[in-house]
């Protein structure tokens, strides 16, 4: 509790306390972990002298300001059409039978979230996903199972 | 008008060219004289809304104000469009150079790269070339420093008040307009925001002059154009082509030889069926006979296989969830819209409701807060007027 | 704004507005009325609802008109096909987002939705239903306000006036799309939030997804109840705002046919909180004097200003966001809860009745009085003091169901012990009365003459500016307060919990010039009260205001410590100001709150 309590006082000393750092104070709380908790929100509403309401407000207004307890690496699969039409699903189907979880959970061992998002951008190499920051491109089941496999090694 | 025919371009990605030449000479020109050559070159905005360059620069510089601000939209977040991220990948330091000549221009001292969340893995490398361009900023004596500032996920902040917004600090819900950002932008002082690949086209137009850009395009759409192809097409990838042409001659050059619609704009943008392919032209709304699309530059093609149904239905829930919910025409509309093909395509209403939802769709567009309430209306009319057999059966 | 006019056209009449203002402002002036959701005079624009659109030639949307600024030489339609087939259409999806129960709906008749959707003969089949596939909740966790998701249509006028009037921000916008709705922070409940109960987001809700929590069963319970004995209390700015209830215009005093309403309605004593609110000033202008004497004679570390207490929204709010402060509130506890303490104490044993069976029932301009009635701390009579409270809007509802015709009802009068007042009291009901009602007795207390000040009217602290000041000096004071001779009393007046942390904040560094300053949570103070009629704005709180200083001024006695029956309390039974009884029954404590 006191160690995440600190961070959000270095988050906030390092962007200042005007509320036009809001949102990289959030990013960089929620980066270290994958997502917001409530004590985090009401601490940085503190920091920053705002009010917890509208802080909570600013932060569920953003996709990946992630207000859910969320595992170590979040796979995010591009649900837009361009995907779709490349085999997303094909792609989605396969990571829910390896995890052995469905979109929105987490794996037991919580090591893995999977979730949708919308259009990554990557629409000429679909179908596309993010891992925490990272994209992957031109997907086949084979290669999501080769990539998560290299995740767990890699923990 | 002459029609033109499908022509690649090289200028964005060209590497025949020294993106500091072209700044070191542009600062040596007058602040007016850069005006003109934009005004004169036609260049208008590549995000999509396609507002002239060079009036929103000169709007700027025309404001008395302390700070100014200049900021470059990189929140590329329309379903089918990935050429800004192609762009800051492959020529970040040219898009910083527009920027530079922006803040010249206009006097600002300070901006920002709004990046989207989703092209995080970008920053290391641009917080690399920030290094350079603030050493060159150094060298040509300006006085302009760039940050990076990250975006959290919403679509909605591609819109410039909303991407003001959310750089305060808040909720990235759109503003009312009037006061426009070049009169109250970020915290309140003229701000310009500028689409990635539009810094850029100000780079090349000083280097090519506005006349060479001008002879491009056609009366109304001058220049070229990067345009993202995707969908049921063998040839998936980033192209620069002159605007004008009509989608008879995309499709012939980029379709897999059965393409039923192509989907110009993303989901904010225009279906347009086969049988109109020939008198649709892309460029800005001009004297065209036929059709003309503007657009950011997402071509998405759909082959006989495609389901419009499914099609529609996926761009539905992407602005249903993406609306930003303030204004009640984009908040409930989106809803309503996609709760209603559902209802159609179950037989829980009957077709004749599709009526019922099209004068609704028309209805958002004049009545919505925002381009992104004003636009679903788009993807929905085209589709379900040319494919209405496929929402009902 | 500019003085220039510009010529527009609206409806095909040319007309010249003044530039700078609004499409919406430029039809008001020419008496063109364009339906309206989302705006609301005491607050900024929003332009969200889309209501208000109109059509301009050569436009290619039609812009609201509430955030459209005029341009010379518009044309301007407010009612073309194009505009109310739009404005159907939104009417229609708002309909669609809303629970439609408006038979049961406590706002039916006055709610902003239902008449725009009558007005335009929407039906409600058009759209698909959205409710039906949603969760939503109601939340009645707290004692004083109700919030209903499902008539949410999310204008957030309950937001801007939550961060715009009262920098409270307990509600706030949340999600987006589908999802947005109003909540406040993790949809934690409103009994545990920071929340004040003020109630001005009521106010300003068009619908009835804010509504104050009620207790007119309860009431109605008691009264049916042959053995209670149910006394009750009327605030100050009800009776100059129930006639709102009832068909008259805002501003007109029905005192008299309140207390006749009351009457009939059942109550067995009809009192007045003017009575407790003179005893209030007696106390609280005790505690200054006694205050000043601490720190100047006796040099004590006393807190200055003393800052007044009467408002339950203010202390809950500086609870939660000054609460190093609480010493600088004065002790005396609301002229609600200084009656209730004595009507089952003092009144049982006049009249003879066990403290037991009397239901104290009060009638408030405040939805923030049900939290204070329900204050663990309220119950020094060794009872519950105060059982319910209703505001002005539910007393209306009560007249209304009991078949009386209000307006012809004879004037009456409020029963004795506790039923006798002063223009001093009655003047608590708007934004510096308090003050002027505490300067009338304490000046006169210290120098033995009356205020100077043109028949008794203290006009520097009346008014609506946000925040006010004025400065008395005092001179030629009598023998036992020679400490204060010479001394110039600085004085200040805020209303509006944006203006009181104006206030504090000056107090928070150590700058604050004043000696005691009125502090009033609402807008206007009590007449613009979370209880008071719908709807409110800066005009109707000014009628309101202005009826209540005609009452003052039509009363025989004007100064709270002339009142006879407040003169009678203390010789009976609480014996000095500040004594025992006092302290016991009349004074209380705050709580620190955390700022969620």
């Amino acid at each position: 509790m006191r160690k995440r309590e600190s961070a959000i006082k270095i988050a906030v000393d390092k962007y200042g306390k005007e509320r036009k750092n809001l949102l990289p104070v959030l990013q960089e709380v929620k980066q270290a972990k994958n997502y917001l908790t409530r004590s985090d929100i009401s601490e940085i509403a503190a920091e920053m002298d705002l009010s917890s309401a509208h802080v909570y407000g600013v932060a569920s207004f953003y996709h990946f300001l992630d207000l859910k307890v969320r595992g170590q690496n979040i796979i995010w699969v591009c649900k837009t059409i361009s995907c779709y039409m490349k085999g997303s699903n094909d792609i989605l189907l396969t990571l829910e039978e390896a995890l052995k979880i469905k979109v929105g959970e987490t794996t037991s061992d919580g090591k893995f979230s999977l979730l949708q998002t919308n259009c990554i951008g990557w629409c000429h190499k679909g179908p596309a996903m993010l891992i925490n920051d990272q994209p992957y491109t031109d997907l086949t089941p084979e290669k999501v199972l080769q990539i998560i496999d290299e995740y767990y090694k890699k923990s | 008008m002459a029609k033109r025919k499908l022509k690649r371009v090289d200028l964005i990605f060209s590497k025949d060219c020294s993106c500091r030449d072209i700044l070191a000479a542009g600062l040596q020109k007058p602040r007016e004289e850069i005006i003109q050559t934009l005004i004169a070159s036609g260049l208008k905005g590549r995000g999509g809304a396609g507002f002239p360059t060079g009036l929103k620069w000169k709007m700027a510089a025309n404001e008395k104000s302390n700070k100014k601000y200049v900021i470059c939209n990189a929140d590329e977040g329309e379903p089918g469009t990935f050429k800004d991220r192609e762009i800051l990948d492959r020529e970040p330091l040219k898009v910083l150079g527009g920027m530079a000549l922006c803040a010249y221009v206009t006097g600002a001292r300070e901006g920002f790269v709004y990046l989207r969340h989703e092209y995080r893995f970008l920053i290391p490398k641009l917080e690399k070339v920030l290094d350079t361009f603030h050493k060159w900023m150094e060298e040509l004596n300006l006085d302009f420093n760039v940050k990076l500032f990250i975006g959290a996920g919403a679509y909605v902040c591609g819109e410039e008040t909303s991407l003001i917004e959310s750089m305060e600090g808040k909720r990235g819900e759109p503003r009312n307009k009037p006061p426009y950002p070049t009169n109250e932008g970020y915290l309140g002082k003229p701000t310009v925001v500028n689409n990635v690949e539009t810094f850029v086209y100000t780079m090349m137009i000083l280097r090519i002059g506005a006349e060479e850009f001008k002879a491009m395009g056609i009366e109304g759409s001058s220049g070229s154009k990067l345009f993202s192809v995707s969908g049921d097409t063998p040839k998936a990838g980033i192209y620069e082509l002159e605007l004008g042409m009509t989608l008879d001659e995309f499709v012939k050059e980029f379709g897999d030889g059965d393409a039923k619609a192509v989907q110009v704009g993303g989901a904010s943008g225009f279906c347009v069926p086969r049988k109109r392919f020939a008198e649709t032209h892309i460029g800005y709304q001009g004297g065209l006979t036929g059709f003309s699309l503007p657009t950011g530059g997402s071509m998405m093609i759909f082959n006989s296989s495609r389901s419009m149904y499914n099609v529609l239905h996926n761009y539905l829930e992407f602005f249903e969830e993406e609306s930003c919910g303030q204004c009640t025409p984009c908040r409930v509309g989106c809803q309503q819209l996609l709760k209603g093909i559902e209802a159609v395509k179950r037989g829980e209403k009957s077709q004749k409701y599709l009526n019922d939802l099209l004068r609704l769709a028309d209805t958002m567009k004049i009545t919505a807060k925002c381009g992104l309430g004003q636009s679903v209306g788009n993807s929905f009319s085209s589709i379900v007027e040319n494919f209405r057999e496929e929402m009902i059966y | 704004m500019s003085e220039k006019m510009i010529n527009i056209k609206i409806d095909g009449k040319e007309v010249s507005v003044p530039d700078g203002i609004t499409l919406l402002e430029a039809a008001k002036i020419e008496n063109v009325k364009i339906p309206t959701l989302c705006f609301h005079e005491d607050l900024c624009i929003a332009g969200n609802c889309r209501v208000c659109v109109v059509e301009v030639e050569g436009w290619r949307s039609l812009p609201a008109s509430c955030a459209t600024p005029v341009m010379d030489g518009m044309v301007v339609y407010t009612n073309s096909p194009k505009v109310r087939r739009a404005r159907r259409d939104i009417l229609a999806l708002l309909v669609s987002e809303h629970s439609t129960q408006c038979t049961t709906c406590y706002r039916s008749t006055n709610c902003e939705l239902q008449e725009l959707a009558s007005e335009y003969n929407i039906d409600n089949e058009i759209y698909i239903n959205l409710l039906k596939n949603k969760s939503f909740t109601v939340d009645r966790s707290s004692w004083a306000i109700e919030k209903d998701e499902s008539k949410c249509i999310r204008c957030q006028r309950c937001v801007r006036t939550c961060a715009e009037l009262q920098k409270v921000n307990a509600l706030d916008v949340i999600f987006k799309g589908a999802d947005m709705k109003i909540a406040t922070f993790f949809d934690t409940v409103m009994s545990d939030v920071v929340c004040t109960n003020c109630g001005q987001c009521i106010n300003r809700c068009p619908t009835g997804a804010l509504t104050e929590r009620r207790y007119i069963d309860e009431i109605w319970e008691a009264i049916g109840d042959p053995n209670k004995h149910v006394v009750v209390q009327t605030a100050p700015a009800v009776r100059v705002a129930l006639g709102e209830m009832l068909g008259y215009e805002p501003g007109v005093r029905v005192t008299g046919k309140m207390a006749t309403a009351l009457k009939r309605l059942g109550f067995d004593s009809v009192l007045d909180t003017d009575f407790s609110a003179d005893l209030t000033i007696i106390e609280e202008g005790h505690e200054l004097l006694d205050r000043l004497k601490r720190k100047l004679v006796d040099k004590e570390d006393i807190p200055l200003p003393m800052m007044t207490s009467c408002s339950p929204g203010w202390i809950k709010f500086i609870e939660h966001m000054y609460p190093d402060y609480l010493g600088n509130l004065s002790t005396c506890k609301s002229p609600q809860q200084m009656f209730g303490a004595l009507a089952k104490t003092y009144y049982a044993d006049k009249k003879g009745i066990d403290p037991k069976n009397i239901v104290s029932v009060s009638v408030m301009p405040c939805s923030a009085k049900k939290y204070e009635a329900n204050r663990l701390e309220m119950n020094d009579s060794g009872l519950q003091d105060i059982d319910y409270v209703c505001t002005t809007r539910e007393l209306g509802h009560m007249i209304r169901q009991s078949g009386m015709n209000f307006k012809e009802l004879p004037n009456g009068k409020f029963d004795p012990f506790m039923g006798e007042s002063t223009g001093a009291a009655v003047i608590f009901g708007a934004t510096g009365g308090v003050m002027e009602a505490a300067l009338r007795t304490a000046y006169e207390i210290v120098t033995g003459r009356e205020v100077p000040f043109d028949g008794l009217n203290i006009t520097p602290v009346r008014g609506m500016e946000g925040i006010r000041d004025a400065k008395i000096k005092l001179e030629n004071v009598l023998p036992e307060w020679s400490f204060l001779e010479g001394i110039e009393l600085r004085v200040a007046v805020a209303h509006g919990l944006t203006n009181a942390t104006k206030i504090m904040e000056d107090v928070s560094i150590g700058e604050s010039p004043y000696h005691f300053i009125e502090i009033m949570a609402c807008p206007g103070g009590c007449i613009g009260g979370g209880g008071q009629p719908i709807p409110t704005n800066e005009e109707i709180r000014k009628k309101r205001a202005q009826a209540i200083y005609t009452e003052d001024e039509k009363m025989k006695i004007r100064k709270s410590h002339e009142n006879p029956e407040v003169i009678q309390l203390y010789k009976e039974f609480l014996g000095t100001p500040l004594g025992e009884v006092s302290h016991h029954l009349l004074h209380t404590k705050y709580t620190r709150r955390e700022r969620v």
